[in-house]
């Protein structure tokens, strides 16, 4: 099996060959940033905060610009070039979540930004060292021991054990072949069996959601969990910015100066002017909000994609909701518990 | 010049028609002339002004107008207020079309058909009405209900006077909401007057209005003995991107800008009451 | 403490003193504690007062017009600074509220914890200055003070100011330097004071926590949520105007913000906010004389009240 000694060389290696993304830390807290030689790369760190949709959904992008004189316009277009790039260092929630975009970005009509990043990014999974009690991914069907990506790789004493499942992983593997040696890979079933036991003794590895399958939106549209939350919701993005697969946009222009600029950037249904009108606003109370962003993810995503769930329980939601509410609550909550 | 659905086309407003106090009708070309683009009525685009936003607007015009597009719009946020101060040779952007259209070729197709609009509610209705007008054989009699607050609101007034009004099969039941010097049509609300009206429930209904208009009427018409999967109606919400993945139009799990914005009403039924 | 507390409130409510209480409840585990709204005494079964209580709760007393029963809230000292500062702005009224102070020793901070290392958080026993912490990975002692809220780490006062009723004793502001954070940064080049703001702030994510949680983020309407300030934007067009948003919401909250820290325990990226309101207190000591937002629901702050000896400080440098 394939093993990494020197990982700063495999960082290099691979910067030499695309643009390489990996988890760094900055003042305690870590997120995904272009590699550069002496950045402070952190791959023990569980969790990034910001979730790894921004490679494929970024928070703000710059779509088109518009040249107006008088009572004419002019079209340009203005969205990124996309470079072919390795995202290391992603765990399996997170690319479980790619999928989930997916049934919505790649729909039809596709969108063309995303569709061009997906192509572009080579997928490094990271296997779960050490899950953490606010992961609750394997009730999705989502294995942290052996996560899925175009590589998968498990960090060991021994060294970075490196397998390839698709074509662009092993493309990428043939690109930087001179980093790797040869290990046995026992440290890889070793540490398999290790997470598997700190799975079983994980307190939301094991929800009950039953109650979930098949149901439609009158099942839970009166719940009284939607005023309770509600009651201490701050109506921040918190949760939504964090969600590896909330994926809401809004689309809006910025005055340059010397141009009108068009950009599309996240949007979090928990904000009150998500869907006010002119005319009206369909859901005025933070209830009503709630309702809308888990419902969502628990029945609405599930009803248009074969029972998928939108949710891949990374758990950020659980860490960093101000007021503590998150999806595990409303969960437990609509079951009767 | 692209396939990425955010990115507009450029459009040129060749013809501003005030219709109401706060309702006009822009005519919108491509600058080299002719449509934008070909849709099918019910079908709705994305009209923008850079700078002051984007909005969603039914296409008030029938395909068969094979040289322009019309929008009707009512003044109401930002946008709206930008259309309506703007003069003629003022492009603005366009993109679409979107949504679902009135199935005109299949269910509508040989059957009798009752219009009925409140208000701003014509503007959909205008484009399927005119499409069935053009193919008059293709549809047996047409019933139109229109009523408004008063005769000024009455959108596309002269084209249902002058035009409608004269068609062979094609009846016009107007109605305004309060009694009004110089007007002795029917006075009164839609829904009642539907009502009063008394149509036979041989034939498809097409509601567009004010959500409270539409659920008045509805329940008028059931009680004609309508059944609701012969009632259609189109709906509006908050739209971002009209191609189902901004998040925000949704009624439960369906988009209003994918799935609908046509919708039959026991489809509606499926759907939780949050519109 | 805790039962002390769960029998004052179950009496009010029970005697119809009040239809609600504003409390925190206890959740998954024994970081999870969530603010709670509590209608019956039976729901008071999973009321919880223990060293998780971190949120202030006197943001939830800011209603929409039509809410007016009668709501019991369970503040902790520095808590009860911002409702003074809300009365004293008519966002909520007085007559409506009753309030039960009760003590603090400093509240503690599960991410703190994480961002040490230590991960996988089962359980916590608190004593005395230690912190002993149950892990999937094992335990861990670890001193009280690295783990408190930074909000707690420098308190400013352990006095309730406003209270109906207090369940333990009251205590005494605290002599706790808590502006030795702004005198780094003063000590800074003026390069390196832009650097560590523009890499704190390179971290937002434009959640509105911040914002949200702020007991002095009242307007009904944010600047940033209004479409026609041209300002109003969810995400950053550049990350310069990003950083924008954080600057002037300290300009905004300035003179009245009470230093209750929930900026910057609730920001989810650990952005240390509340070093750029504790700059504007420091600066308004320094030039009008001490002044503590909230030490009552009454006096003018010294940024509304002009005097003709008022210093005209200037951030205008001459030759630069």
């Amino acid at each position: 099996m394939k093993l990494v000694k020197d990982l700063s060389a495999l960082y290099e290696a691979i910067a030499a060959v695309q643009e390489l993304y990996l988890p760094v830390e900055n003042k305690g807290r870590v997120d995904f940033k272009l590699y550069e030689a002496g950045a402070n790369v952190d791959i023990k760190t569980l969790k990034t905060v910001r979730s790894a949709k921004d490679f494929f959904f970024t928070q703000t992008e710059t779509l088109m610009g518009f040249k107006v004189e008088g009572k004419n316009i002019e079209v340009e277009d203005l969205r990124p070039e996309v470079r072919p790039f390795v995202a290391f260092g992603v765990r399996g929630c997170d690319a479980r979540s790619f999928e989930v975009l997916d049934k919505v970005f790649l729909v039809d009509p596709v969108d063309t930004v995303y569709e061009a990043r997906r192509k572009a990014g080579t997928v490094v999974t990271l296997a779960c060292g050490r899950p953490e009690e606010t992961c609750f991914c394997t009730n999705f069907g989502i294995t942290p021991e052996a996560p899925a990506g175009d590589v998968t790789t498990w960090l060991t004493e021994e060294g970075l054990y490196w397998q390839a499942n698709t074509d662009k992983g092993e493309a990428l593997t043939a690109a930087i072949a001179a980093v790797f040696t040869e290990g046995d890979g026992k440290a890889v079933e070793e540490q398999k069996k290790a997470i598997s036991d700190i799975i079983a003794k994980l307190p939301l590895a094991n929800l009950d959601m039953t109650h979930l399958e098949g149901v439609k939106e009158e099942t839970f549209w009166g719940h009284p969990v939607w005023k309770d939350i509600s009651e201490t919701c701050l109506a921040c993005g918190t949760c939504t910015y964090v969600c590896p697969t909330c994926q809401c946009y809004d689309v809006r222009d910025f005055d340059c100066g010397n141009g009108i600029e068009r950009f599309r950037c996240w949007d979090s249904c928990m904000y009150s002017d998500f869907t006010r009108m002119a005319h009206g606003n369909n859901r005025n109370t933070q209830d009503q909000r709630c309702r809308q962003r888990y419902l969502h993810k628990l029945v609405y995503f599930p009803r248009r994609n074969e029972g998928m769930f939108g949710c891949v329980g990374c758990g950020r939601c659980v860490a960093k909701c101000p007021s503590k509410l998150n999806i595990v609550k409303v969960i437990k909550a609509l079951g009767g518990k | 010049m692209n396939n990425e659905t955010l990115i507009p086309k450029v459009g040129i407003v060749t013809d501003i028609r005030i219709d109401t106090p706060d309702v006009k009708t822009f005519r919108v070309e491509r600058p080299e002339g002719g449509k934008v683009f070909e849709h099918m009525p019910g079908q709705c685009a994305m009209l923008s002004v850079p700078g002051v936003g984007e909005g969603m607007f039914s296409i008030t015009s029938s395909p068969t107008n094979t040289e322009y597009m019309e929008f009707s719009i009512k003044k109401c946020g930002c946008v709206t207020n930008w259309l309506h101060a703007m003069e003629v040779g003022q492009m603005i952007t366009v993109r679409g079309p979107y949504g679902k259209n009135f199935p005109v070729d299949t269910e509508f197709k040989g059957k009798d058909l009752l219009f009925i609009a409140g208000g701003i509610g014509l503007a959909p209705l205008r484009s399927v009405i005119n499409y069935c007008r053009h193919y008059r054989d293709q549809y047996g009699k047409i019933d139109i209900v229109y009523g408004s607050r008063s005769m000024d609101d009455l959108v596309d007034y002269n084209e249902i006077i002058e035009e409608w009004c004269h068609d062979t099969g094609v009846s016009v039941h107007l109605t305004i909401d309060r009694e009004q010097e110089g007007w002795d049509g029917h006075v009164g609300f839609v829904p009642n007057f539907v009502k009063e009206l008394g149509f036979d429930t041989n034939k498809v209904a097409i509601i567009c209005g004010p959500p409270i208009m539409i659920k008045f009427t509805l329940a008028g018409l059931q009680e004609l003995g309508f059944d609701k999967t012969q009632v259609y109606t189109t709906m509006e919400l908050k739209m971002k991107c009209a191609v189902g993945k901004c998040g925000r139009c949704n009624i439960g799990h369906k988009y209003v800008c994918k799935d609908g914005p046509v919708f039959r009403c026991d489809e509606l039924d499926e759907l939780p009451d949050e519109y | 403490m805790q039962e002390m507390i769960k029998s004052k409130l179950a009496e009010l409510l029970s005697t119809g003193a009040v239809t609600k209480v504003i409390g925190w409840k206890r959740g998954e585990n024994f970081y999870d504690v969530s603010p709670a709204a509590f209608e019956s005494v039976e729901s008071l079964a999973d009321f919880v007062y223990d060293d998780f209580c971190g949120a202030n709760l006197s943001k939830f007393l800011v209603k929409e017009p039509g809410k007016e029963s009668k709501v019991a809230v369970v503040l902790k000292p520095c808590d009860t600074f911002s409702l003074n500062q809300l009365i004293k702005e008519n966002r909520v009224n007085r007559e409506n509220i009753f309030v039960l102070g009760v003590p603090c020793e400093g509240k503690l901070s599960e991410e703190k914890m994480r961002v040490m290392g230590i991960v996988g958080l089962t359980g916590c026993k608190v004593e005395g200055d230690k912190v002993t912490v149950e892990t999937l990975y094992g335990t861990e002692t670890l001193d009280k003070n690295d783990v408190l809220l930074t909000k707690c780490a420098t308190c400013h006062s352990k006095k309730h100011v406003i209270f109906d009723e207090l369940i333990g004793e009251t205590g005494e502001d605290s002599d706790v330097d808590r502006f030795v954070g702004v005198a780094e940064l003063e000590a800074m080049s003026e390069d390196e004071r832009y650097e560590f703001w523009r890499n704190e702030l390179s971290r937002c994510i434009r959640c509105n926590a911040c914002r949200n949680a702020c007991p002095a983020c009242t307007c009904e309407k944010c600047v940033f949520d209004n479409d026609a300030s041209g300002v109003a934007a969810k995400s950053n067009a550049n990350s310069f105007e990003e950083n924008m948003f954080h600057i002037i919401r300290a300009y905004h909250v300035a003179g009245r913000c009470t230093d209750c820290g929930e900026c910057s325990r609730v920001c989810p990226q650990h952005i240390p906010l509340h070093l750029l309101n504790r700059k504007f207190i420091k600066d308004i000591n320094t030039f009008y004389g001490d002044f503590q937002a909230g030490a009552d629901a009454e006096s003018e702050h010294p940024l509304v009240h002009f005097t003709e000896n008022d210093p005209e400080p200037s951030i205008v440098k001459e030759g630069k």
